[in-house]
């Protein structure tokens, strides 16, 4: 990553971005980075760095804590999925390994820019009371819970969207994960289908297919601005349930979340 | 060497259907008092209302809001006008499952072109943009490997497209729309580059996402200087919120 690439284009972006960095100019940040801060914790400086700048409202504070709990369960599950012996078979362990890296990121970048507003981690029961009793054992449970938690993440994003309107740079960064979730979800969904031999099952929803019902719950929408899309261009229902993803509230997402806390 | 125009198949395809289809459509918009928040809210944002091809060959994606959806809708035509050439003519050892899954995804990119065809018809049918003429010439659809690769190209940059222009976006109904869309295109990507590097961490890879785990956002000039080479029709994005 060239981080003075994207200062540069914040600058580009908002010309008066560099008086917002507060004493957290260029200046003091290229020392920063100078004064040996280790490579990783790059993304974390510039990420309390935006905070200052841009990460002011409640309203904001609240989605990126939302979004923070979120990753923190997902970061979690794929780091001891990943060391779980016998669990992922070697022929996938790139593709979950891609995973876990992508939502480490993820957590590192949220708390980055929340800086001390930041969310402690919960403790997280990815068996959900014992619903999931094989999730590291069983490869399809392991595989289900994983579809369910990345079409969960795509559609909390996408409900969270229109709440970050006002900052248009958080706005990027929240599309940008959200859609990284949904590449995450249509390789797991591509594996699911193959474990489980249900061709059903493919890398898009269809209707309000899959399981927990409630992570598909509206799915199967086929209203998009107010017009009935039944029909279009003579294609099925299937289709154009597929074609556009639903979004979830908060309320929504959190009782799926409440599953494994 | 197959060179597509997108009118026909429109008019192909609409011939009948298409007139019921937006006889429906209208129908609706005259009951769903959302279509006509969605239309007040386009005509409100907007402040350029006139889209004037700045020559004879250019077509000029407007401003605002009504721009933008413009733009979604000329990356939607060039998708679909490709995926329904690659269905019409399947490349050399296609399988089954990626004929149903390259369907699926035409299918897909038709009802996102003929969606925007219908949204802007209704909410600025002076501003809509004409059916683009496309040119595949560059693209052998006899070959996997050109095909797919074509595919996952026209893929990344719809993504990163989408994620580019959602913060221009003035009206929360419209960005909620985008965000309906831009996940199916990514679920799209991520499935064609398996197709091309199975089991890999390439769905979402390294040159794509970058170190804080973030997909690519892209402005509107560079992915229409990307996407130039496959349409004849000279598009400029000049009047773009940027």
């Amino acid at each position: 990553m060239d981080i003075f690439k994207i200062l540069d284009e914040i600058q580009k972006i908002d010309g008066d971005s560099v008086g917002r960095l507060e004493h957290a100019t260029r200046r003091h940040f290229m020392n920063r980075i100078g004064s040996k801060i280790a490579a990783v914790a790059v993304p974390t400086a510039f990420a309390s760095i935006v905070n200052k700048a841009y990460a002011q409202s409640a309203g904001a504070v609240d989605i990126l804590n939302f979004a923070l709990t979120l990753e923190y369960l997902e970061d979690d599950f794929y780091q001891a999925a990943n060391a779980a012996s016998g669990l992922i078979p070697s022929t996938d362990k790139a593709i979950f390994t891609q995973i876990g890296k992508h939502e480490t990121q993820h957590v590192a970048f949220l708390k980055g820019a929340l800086g001390a507003k930041a969310v402690t981690k919960p403790a997280f029961d990815f068996t959900a009371k014992g619903n999931f009793a094989t999730v590291f054992t069983d490869y399809n449970t392991f595989l289900t819970v994983s579809h369910a938690l990345e079409d969960t993440g795509v559609r909390a994003y996408k409900g969270q969207a229109g709440g970050l309107m006002a900052d248009p740079d958080l706005l990027q960064y929240a599309l940008q994960v959200h859609s990284v979730e949904a590449r995450h979800a249509s390789i797991v969904r591509k594996l699911l289908s193959a474990a489980t031999g249900n061709t059903a099952i493919k890398s898009w929803i269809t209707n309000a297919e899959g399981a927990p019902a409630a992570v598909y719950a509206g799915e199967d929408n086929k209203t998009q601005g107010g017009v009935n899309l039944t029909g279009l261009a003579g294609k099925s229902d299937a289709a154009i349930t597929e074609a556009f993803d639903e979004p979830l509230t908060k309320d929504q997402v959190l009782a799926i979340a409440g599953l494994f806390l | 060497m197959i060179k597509n125009k997108i009118s026909q198949n429109d008019s192909e395809k609409d011939g009948q259907k298409s007139v019921l289809n937006r006889r429906l459509f209208l129908r609706s918009a005259g009951v769903a008092t959302a279509v006509g928040t969605l239309a007040i809210g386009a005509c409100k944002n907007d402040d350029d209302d006139v889209v004037t091809p700045v020559d004879g060959t250019t077509v000029d994606l407007g401003s605002g809001d009504v721009g933008i959806l413009n733009y979604a809708y000329a990356l939607e035509q060039l998708e679909a006008a490709f995926y329904e050439q690659v269905v019409k003519t399947p490349y050399t050892g296609i399988t089954a499952a990626e004929t149903t899954l390259l369907t699926d995804i035409r299918d897909h990119e038709v009802i996102h072109r003929d969606f925007f065809k219908a949204a802007l018809t209704a909410a600025a049918p002076t501003q809509i943009i004409p059916s683009l003429e496309v040119d595949f010439s560059k693209i052998d659809f006899t070959s996997r490997a050109a095909v797919l690769g074509a595919a996952k190209l026209f893929e990344d940059t719809g993504v990163a497209a989408y994620n580019g222009a959602g913060k221009f976006i003035k009206s929360a109904d419209y960005l909620l729309i985008a965000g309906k869309i831009v996940s199916v295109e990514a679920r799209h990507a991520a499935a064609i580059s398996d197709l091309l590097t199975p089991k890999t961490a390439d769905f979402a890879s390294d040159t794509q996402i970058d170190s804080n785990g973030l997909d690519k956002a892209t402005a509107s000039a560079t992915i229409l200087a990307a996407v130039q080479p496959y349409v004849k029709t000279k598009i400029s994005g000049a009047n773009l919120p940027k």
